[in-house]
C-alpha cells in the first residue's frame, strides 16, 4: 500500500522507498527506511503537504513525495 | 590578560591569540566544530562555550553564515567553528555543501577540525545519531553532547549514556547549556580525543557492503543505488544502538505540541491564526517602523545642518551633506524596518511556527513553482524589498530562492506610496465611482494588484525557464514547539542588520555620490534671475530664487542632460525630459521622484506629495505648444512604470549581495524596467486611443 492511502491517525511500517532521486534520498536520510514505523498526523488546510510521525518527530511531505512510501498493509 | 571579545572579522580570532600569546601553545590553534541538526540546540551550547567571544561572517562567496568563537577550558583553547545545522553531510544543499568541506579541510583558510563536538538532541535520538555515524566516517574524532535531557526525561524517555557511548565507541555527555552544566566534562573529553588518533569501527559500514550482496533488501529497496543502502545501513546501525540505551517508557499523553499543533495546522483556525500573524508582522514593518525611521531621518537631517554649520561653503560641504550624509540616511533609514522584520522572524523561527506557516501554504505557493517559505519574504516586501529579500535566506533550495528574490521587488513597498499619493492627489483627488468609491483608493489598489499579478506571472515563467529544476523536496520537519530564547533572537537580528549595513552600504554610498556628481556638474551661474514679484517681500524674493538657482542647475547638469537624452525613449509614455530627470533620480529611491518634481517645476525641495503648490505646478506644466504636459492618462502610465520599474538602489544593492551574482542582479533590473516600459507603453498609447 501507498503511505498516502493510509488513513489519518492509522500506523503502518515502511516496505520500500521506491525511486532513486533528491526526493526519495532525503527522506531516508530523515529516517523514512524500511521497517520504521509511520503514522500519518494531518493533511495541511488546502490538502497537501501531509504531516507524518516517525522515530519521534513529525516530518512534513508533499502528497506527490510521499507516493514514494510504500507502507504493509 | 586581555580577553578577546567580538571583532572585525579578518583579523578576527587569530590576532587575538597573537594578543594572548597562546600562539606560543600549540594547543591553542586547534579547530573544533560544533555539528547538529537544526534546533538540536547548537546555538545555546555554542554561546555556553565562547560567551561573547564570536564573530560572524558569510562563507566566501555564499550567504551561509559562519560562525566563529574561541572556546577557553582551563589549561585548553580552541578555535571554535558552528557549523550551519543540518541533517546530512550528502551534499544537496549550500548548507550540507559548507559542512562537508569544513570537515574535509576544503575551507580556504581553515585547516581541517581536529574534533567535532557533536550536538544530539537527546528527545530525537534517532534522527540526530544519523549525522553523527556520517562524521565518523570522516574519520574525525567525535563527541556527543547530549542536549535536551530535561525534555527527554519529562516524556519518559530514559536515556543509558554509558551505554550509548559504549556502542558508538566514543564520548557521550549530557549537557544542560542553560545551567553550564557537564560543560567541563565536555570540554575533559574533547580536547582528549582531538588529541588522539583512535577512530571507532564503524560496524555499519561492512553492513553496507554485506547488504549489496542480500537480494531480500536489494529487493526491498527496488532500484535504489549504493548511497541509499548506506543511508539504510546507518539507520540499521541507530536503530539497534536504539533499541539497547534506551527506554521509552509508554505514555498516554499527547505532547504539547501536538496540542498547540490541533490550532495551529487546524484547518479553518490555522489559516485564521496565520493570516492574523502576518498582518501583524506586515503592520509592524509598516507602521511601528515609521517612528524610528522618522527619527533616523530627522537625526541625519540634523547632522546635515550640523556638517553646513561647521563646514566652509564650497563643494566639500555639499559633498558631505547631499551626497554622503544623505546616501548613508538612505540606508539607514531602512534599519527600523530591517530589525523589526528580523525580530520577527527569529521568534517565528525559534519557536517552530515558521514551518507550520510554510507547511499550511505550500499547496497554494506551490502553483506558481515557489516553496510554502516564499510567503513570507513577499509579504514582507509590502514594507520594504530589502528585509524581504534578506528572509529569503530561509528557503534553502537556491533556485527556489533566487525565484522569489526576482520578484520580490514587485510588491508595491512603502517607498512607492508617496509616488502613488501625489498622482492621485494631482489629478484623482475627491473623485468616486458610482458615487461612494474613491478612484484614488481603486487606483491604488489596482497598482497593489498589477504588482502582484505580474510577480505571480513572473515567477510562473522564471520556474519554467532560467530557474527551471525538478521541484525540490518540500519534505521538512516540524519542529517540537518551543519558547524562543531572546539571547538567541537578539543576536540573530543585530547580526543580519549588521550585515545588511556593512554588505550593502558601500554599494549605496557609491551610487549615492554618482548621483548626486550628476545632479551637482556642472555647475550653472545664475545671475539671470528676475523676481517674480514686485512687491513680494525679501524673505519671499529670497525663497523664489533660491528654488529657481536649484531649478535651473539641475535642468543644465548632467542629469539634465541625461533627461534630454532620453526624452526620445520616454515620450511615447507620455513624459518629457523633465520627467526623464526624475526617472533618473528616483534611480536613488523612489520617493525621490517628489522632491526632484518639486526642485525642477520651481517649488522648492521641501514642499511633499500633498502640497497644494506641487499639485497644482504638475497640472500647471505645458508644453512648448501649449498643451499640458500630464493629464490623467500621464499620471497613471507613471504609476503603472513605478509598480514595476527596478528604481531602488538599495534593492540593488541587496540583490547583489544575496544572490551574489551582478549577473543576476543585472538581470533583475533589466527585466523589471523592460517589464515597466513595456507596461506604461501600453496604458499610454491603449489610453491615447481610447479617447484619454
Ligand atoms: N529544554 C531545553 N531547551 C533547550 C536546551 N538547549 C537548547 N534549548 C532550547 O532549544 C531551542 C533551540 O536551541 P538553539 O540553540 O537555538 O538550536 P540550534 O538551532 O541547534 O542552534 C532554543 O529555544 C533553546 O533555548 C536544553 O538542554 N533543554
Amino acid at each position: 500500500m501507498i503511505l498516502t492511502n493510509l488513513p489519518i491517525g492509522e500506523t503502518a511500517k515502511v516496505v520500500s522507498v521506491k525511486g532513486n532521486n533528491a526526493v526519495t534520498k532525503r527522506l531516508m536520510e530523515m529516517g523514512v527506511v524500511p521497517g520504521v514505523a509511520v503514522k500519518v498526523v494531518k493533511t495541511a488546510p488546502f490538502g497537501d503537504p501531509i504531516e507524518i510521525r516517525l522515530r519521534g518527530y513529525s516530518l512534513a511531505m508533499r502528497k506527490s513525495e510521499a507516493e514514494a512510501i510504500e507502507v504493509s498493509e | 590578560m586581555k580577553t578577546p571579545t567580538t571583532e572585525s572579522q579578518e583579523s578576527g580570532v587569530e590576532s587575538h591569540l597573537t594578543e594572548n600569546s597562546e600562539i606560543r601553545n600549540p594547543k591553542s590553534q586547534m579547530l573544533i566544530a560544533l555539528a547538529g541538526n537544526p534546533n538540536a540546540g547548537k546555538t545555546t551550547l555554542f554561546n555556553a562555550l565562547t560567551g561573547l567571544k564570536q564573530k560572524v561572517a558569510n562563507y566566501p562567496g555564499v550567504t551561509v553564515e559562519r560562525k566563529e568563537g574561541f572556546w577557553k577550558a582551563g589549561e585548553n583553547a580552541a578555535r571554535l567553528i558552528d557549523l550551519p545545522g543540518l541533517y546530512s553531510l550528502d551534499v544537496t544543499s549550500m548548507d550540507e555543501q559548507i559542512a562537508h568541506d569544513v570537515l574535509t579541510g576544503k575551507i580556504g583558510n581553515l585547516p581541517k577540525p581536529d574534533a567535532v563536538i557533536a550536538v544530539v538532541d537527546a528527545t530525537n535520538l534517532e534522527r540526530n545519531l544519523y549525522l553523527v555515524t556520517q562524521i565518523l566516517e570522516f574519520k574525525i574524532p567525535v563527541v556527543v553532547a547530549l542536549t535536551m535531557v530535561d525534555l527527554a526525561e519529562k516524556q519518559s524517555l530514559e536515556i543509558d549514556t554509558a551505554k550509548l557511548s559504549e556502542l558508538l565507541q566514543i564520548p557521550v555527555i549530557a549537557v544542560k547549556a542553560g545551567q553550564k552544566h557537564g560543560i567541563e566534562e565536555l570540554a575533559e573529553k574533547t580536547f582528549e580525543a582531538a588529541q588522539s588518533d583512535k577512530i571507532p569501527h564503524l560496524p555499519w559500514l561492512t553492513e553496507a557492503e554485506f547488504l549489496e550482496s542480500d537480494e531480500d533488501i536489494h529487493l526491498s529497496l527496488s532500484d535504489d543505488a549504493a548511497a541509499n543502502r548506506k543511508i539504510f545501513a546507518r539507520y540499521n546501525f541507530i536503530s539497534d544502538v536504539y533499541q539497547e540505551s534506551v527506554n521509552a517508557l509508554e505514555t498516554t499523553e499527547r505532547g504539547v505540541s501536538e496540542k498547540i499543533d490541533s490550532v495551529l495546522t487546524h484547518k479553518f483556525f490555522g489559516l485564521v491564526i496565520l493570516v492574523a500573524v502576518l498582518l501583524l508582522v506586515f503592520q509592524t514593518i509598516f507602521s511601528w517602523a515609521e517612528l524610528p525611521m522618522n527619527l533616523l531621518e530627522s537625526g541625519f537631517g540634523a547632522l546635515g545642518e550640523l556638517a553646513k554649520a561647521v563646514l566652509p561653503e564650497g563643494i566639500l560641504a555639499d559633498l558631505v551633506i547631499d551626497g554622503i550624509i544623505a546616501g548613508v540616511g538612505g540606508i539607514l533609514v531602512f534599519l527600523p524596518q530591517i530589525l523589526l522584520l528580523f525580530l520577527f522572524i527569529s521568534i517565528l523561527e525559534d519557536t517552530g511556527y515558521m514551518s507550520r506557516a510554510a507547511f499550511l501554504l505550500d499547496k497554494l505557493m506551490s502553483k506558481v513553482g515557489l516553496h510554502g517559505k516564499a510567503f513570507l519574504p513577499l509579504m514582507s516586501s509590502f514594507a520594504c524589498a530589502i528585509p524581504g529579500i534578506m528572509a529569503a535566506r530561509t528557503i534553502e533550495n537556491p533556485r527556489d530562492r533566487l525565484a522569489t528574490i526576482m520578484i520580490a521587488p514587485f510588491m508595491s513597498c512603502s517607498a512607492r506610496l508617496p509616488v502613488y499619493t501625489l498622482m492621485i492627489a494631482t489629478f484623482f483627488a475627491g473623485q468616486t465611482v458610482f458615487g461612494f468609491i474613491s478612484v484614488g483608493a481603486v487606483l491604488m489598489l489596482a497598482m497593489y494588484a498589477l504588482g502582484i499579478f505580474t510577480a505571480v506571472i513572473a515567477a510562473f515563467v522564471l520556474k519554467r525557464t532560467l530557474l527551471k529544476s525538478p521541484p525540490p523536496p518540500f519534505v521538512m520537519e516540524l519542529p517540537p514547539y518551543r519558547l524562543p530564547n531572546l539571547r538567541t533572537v537578539f543576536q540573530n537580528m543585530f547580526t543580519r542588520a549588521w550585515l545588511f549595513v556593512k554588505r550593502a552600504g558601500t554599494v549605496i554610498l557609491t551610487i549615492s555620490i554618482i548621483l548626486w556628481a550628476l545632479a551637482y556638474f556642472p555647475r550653472t551661474n545664475t545671475e539671470m534671475f528676475v523676481p517674480p514679484d514686485a512687491n513680494a517681500s525679501a524673505e519671499e524674493i529670497q525663497k523664489a530664487k533660491e528654488d529657481f538657482q536649484q531649478s535651473e542647475q539641475l535642468r543644465n547638469s548632467y542629469a539634465g542632460k541625461l533627461g534630454h537624452l532620453i526624452e526620445p525613449v520616454i515620450t511615447p509614455l507620455g513624459f518629457d525630459w523633465k520627467i526623464g530627470i526624475a526617472l533618473i533620480s528616483s534611480f536613488a529611491a523612489r520617493e525621490v521622484l517628489v522632491s526632484t518634481l518639486s526642485i525642477i517645476y520651481n517649488v522648492g525641495k521641501d514642499a511633499n506629495e500633498e502640497s497644494e503648490t506641487l499639485t497644482q505646478a504638475i497640472r500647471d506644466e505645458k508644453r512648448d505648444d501649449g498643451t499640458p504636459v500630464w493629464t490623467p492618462l500621464t499620471a497613471l502610465t507613471l504609476m503603472v512604470f513605478f509598480v514595476l520599474a527596478m528604481q531602488c538602489m538599495s534593492t540593488i544593492a541587496i540583490v547583489r549581495r544575496e544572490t551574489n551574482s551582478w549577473a543576476w542582479t543585472l538581470f533583475m533590473v533589466g527585466y523589471m524596467t523592460a517589464l515597466a516600459y513595456f507596461a506604461a507603453f501600453v496604458t499610454y498609447q491603449v489610453g491615447r486611443m481610447l479617447g484619454f
